[in-house]
């Protein structure tokens, strides 16, 4: 059976634990940052590496992958900042957690947010960043003071601050408000709503954020759960790290269930070493009694549905090394970036929404899209009036007012939206449950025009006779 | 401005102060304009015009920079509301844990309308009830905000008993 693996919530829910300072020293806390500002030069071929430059080495060689959605190399995002242009580096935490599903950096948070503040003091070190951000939701004002206590905790120890650990060492960090804006997740959203504006994405290129983020100087946006692991990759060596979880799919990571099932919660696990079946029915204690699956939303609702009995072809390596295909059913995926990407979907930001066989598929899609199109930020033209248009025919559809054909007709729409006409992948996330829900469950979803049909039918025939 | 209403628009010194600090967060004064909102918001109750055009002379901008935010994020309210807000998740792990149920349910205790799902104030200005999107805390579904108090885990009952506490 698979287990969990607390790298990461190894102390948050132990019922002696607070978020204090002194609570988070004497288990250890502080003491990898104390490590790392001790680095010294290295030479390497004749050429000095500084101590800066290894821990990104460090970071890249672990192979850590962000956990907020993309999944994208943490090393390679931070090897694009430019640091030639003479202007300040800026650290960014996205703690906007958004997407519906995902409640993993609530738990880092709430109830141990030194671990976050000593993974920003390593990564704003190492990238020589003086001036840091935490953007953290709106509807985590708790969470905020949370942060703001554990800042002014740290500067009072000198972890943070001038001198940091009595080296030459400066960095503030604060805390930035979000006020309930989905598309704040978003990077270069988020940095418009730091600088104060309204949160419209910015196109890519030329504003990747690495080169031109905030007030247009490079800037790293990472999320909670990443800048955690920065910390952890630089307690274990790369090395050791990188033996956690499984080949390009390194360490750990923070999975949030709910929907139908027992235990809905957070579990920790190696990625990889647990299948999206293990996760449902060993950590999250499987469906309500009598109930059968119907479907999966694996990384957050805009990542693409799985539908029960689906079986996937996944690129393996067989023990001689060669590259085999093998057939693995939906709940023998292993839940690890790679596999999921290659079964269609995605992992996201690791939260997995179970539906079983009391769902309404046609509603379930309702309530995601009616999200989608509260959400948009109205800036491009296909998502403000694509996401508005799908969640407008969808209620139509789940409240009687539909017609067999409105199957195709919305999956017209989402097919014109995503895929480079948008600025950024809010497209893609409002289209994408969309595209998979009404393909995989078409009969469904005609089967509820078709009814309303001869309902209106059966009324017109009552009324003239 | 939604509201008509004008009022004496005071900020008390302690909370200018405050202001003032926040500010210095920033190597640009515009940035703190989302954390000034809160900080009028939370003393207020809400962003009178006086408080956009408070806010914008502070930061040296029109008050527009000021008004195009409030009217685009959902926290920020143009309007007097409930002296207490209850925002009940909608969101599908809500949704499939029962939030309409509950949202239903404080609606009929309030004496409003079940069946809107916008912002709804009691007639007493004692509560705002409306629906708000994903609250990030899917695994303890259904749950709600009473202003910033976050609650988990509820039976429509439970939650009306929680809702009571706030009605004094």
């Amino acid at each position: 059976m698979a287990e969990e693996y607390r790298l990461i919530l190894k102390h948050a829910d132990e019922s002696e634990y607070t978020t204090d300072i002194d609570c988070y020293i004497r288990h250890g806390g502080y003491e990898t940052l104390k490590k790392v500002l001790g680095m010294s030069e290295k030479e390497t071929d004749g050429k000095t590496i500084s101590p800066q430059e290894q821990i990104r080495e460090e970071v890249k060689q672990s192979g850590l992958r962000g956990r907020g959605g993309a999944g994208f190399s943490c090393g390679l995002k931070w090897s694009f900042v430019d640091r030639r242009s003479g202007k300040p580096i800026y650290l960014v935490c996205n703690a906007d957690e958004s997407e519906p599903g995902t409640f993993k950096d609530r738990q880092i948070i709430y109830k141990d947010p030194h671990q976050l503040i000593e993974g920003m003091v390593i990564s704003a070190y190492a990238n020589d960043v003086n001036l840091a951000y935490i953007y953290i939701r709106g509807e985590f004002p708790e969470g905020a003071k949370i942060l703001e206590n554990a800042i002014a905790e740290a500067k009072k120890m000198k972890f943070l601050g001038k001198n940091i650990c009595d080296t030459k060492f400066n960095l503030e960090i604060y805390v930035h408000r979000g006020a309930g804006a989905y598309i704040c997740g978003e990077e270069t959203g988020l940095l418009e709503s730091l600088e104060g504006k309204r949160p419209y994405p910015r196109i890519k290129p030329p504003y990747f954020p690495a080169v031109l983020g905030l007030y247009m100087c490079p800037t790293i946006v990472n999320n909670v759960e990443t800048l955690c692991h920065v910390k952890h990759v630089m307690e274990l060596g790369a090395g050791d790290y990188a033996k956690l979880g499984t080949p390009n799919n390194t360490g750990t990571r923070i999975v949030s269930i709910s929907g139908h099932v027992k235990n809905p919660g957070y579990f920790e696990i190696q990625v990889g070493h647990a299948t999206i079946g293990e996760l449902i029915n060993d950590f999250a204690g499987g469906l309500p009694n009598g109930r059968k699956l119907k479907a999966i939303i694996p990384g957050g609702s805009s990542s693409k549905v799985f539908k029960a009995g689906e079986k996937y072809k996944l690129k393996q390596k067989d023990e001689e090394g060669n590259d085999i295909e093998k057939e693995v059913d939906l709940l023998d995926l292993p839940y690890d970036f790679d596999s999921l990407m290659s079964a269609g979907s995605m992992s996201g930001s690791g939260a997995i929404i179970v539906l079983d066989d009391s769902t309404d598929i046609v509603e379930a899609l309702g309530n995601v899209s009616d999200f989608y199109a509260h959400e948009s930020c109205g800036q491009c033209t296909p998502c403000r009036e694509g996401s508005l248009w799908m969640s407008k025919a969808l209620t139509r559809l789940n409240s009687g007012g539909g017609r067999k054909e409105d199957a195709d007709y919305i999956l017209k729409i989402a097919d014109n939206i995503p895929g480079g006409k948008t600025i950024c992948a809010f497209g893609e996330a409002c289209s994408w449950p969309v595209q998979s829900f009404i393909t995989k469950f078409k009969d469904e979803f005609e089967a509820k025009g078709a009814q309303a049909e001869a309902a209106r039918e059966a009324q017109l025939e009552q009324t003239s006779k | 401005m939604a509201s008509t209403e004008t009022e004496n628009f005071e900020v008390p010194a302690s909370l200018e102060a405050e202001i003032d600090e926040l500010i210095t967060h920033y190597p640009q004064k515009r940035s703190a304009s989302l954390m000034i909102l809160h900080s009028l918001q939370d003393h207020f109750g809400w962003l009178s015009k006086p408080a956009v055009e408070w806010t914008a002379t502070k930061l040296e901008l029109e008050p527009i920079n000021i008004y195009e935010l409030v009217t685009f994020y959902p926290m920020f309210r143009d309007h007097k509301v409930g002296k207490t807000v209850i925002r009940v998740c909608r969101t599908l792990s809500c949704a499939i844990g029962g939030s309409h149920k509950l949202h239903g349910h404080l609606c009929n205790k309030l004496g409003l309308d079940a069946s809107n799902k916008g912002a709804q104030t009691t007639e007493d200005g004692k509560f705002t009830i409306e629906f708000a999107e994903c609250l990030a805390a899917c695994g303890t579904a259904p749950v709600m905000m009473c202003n910033d108090d976050f609650y988990e885990n509820l039976s429509p009952e439970e939650a009306e008993g929680i809702v009571n506490k706030y009605n004094d």
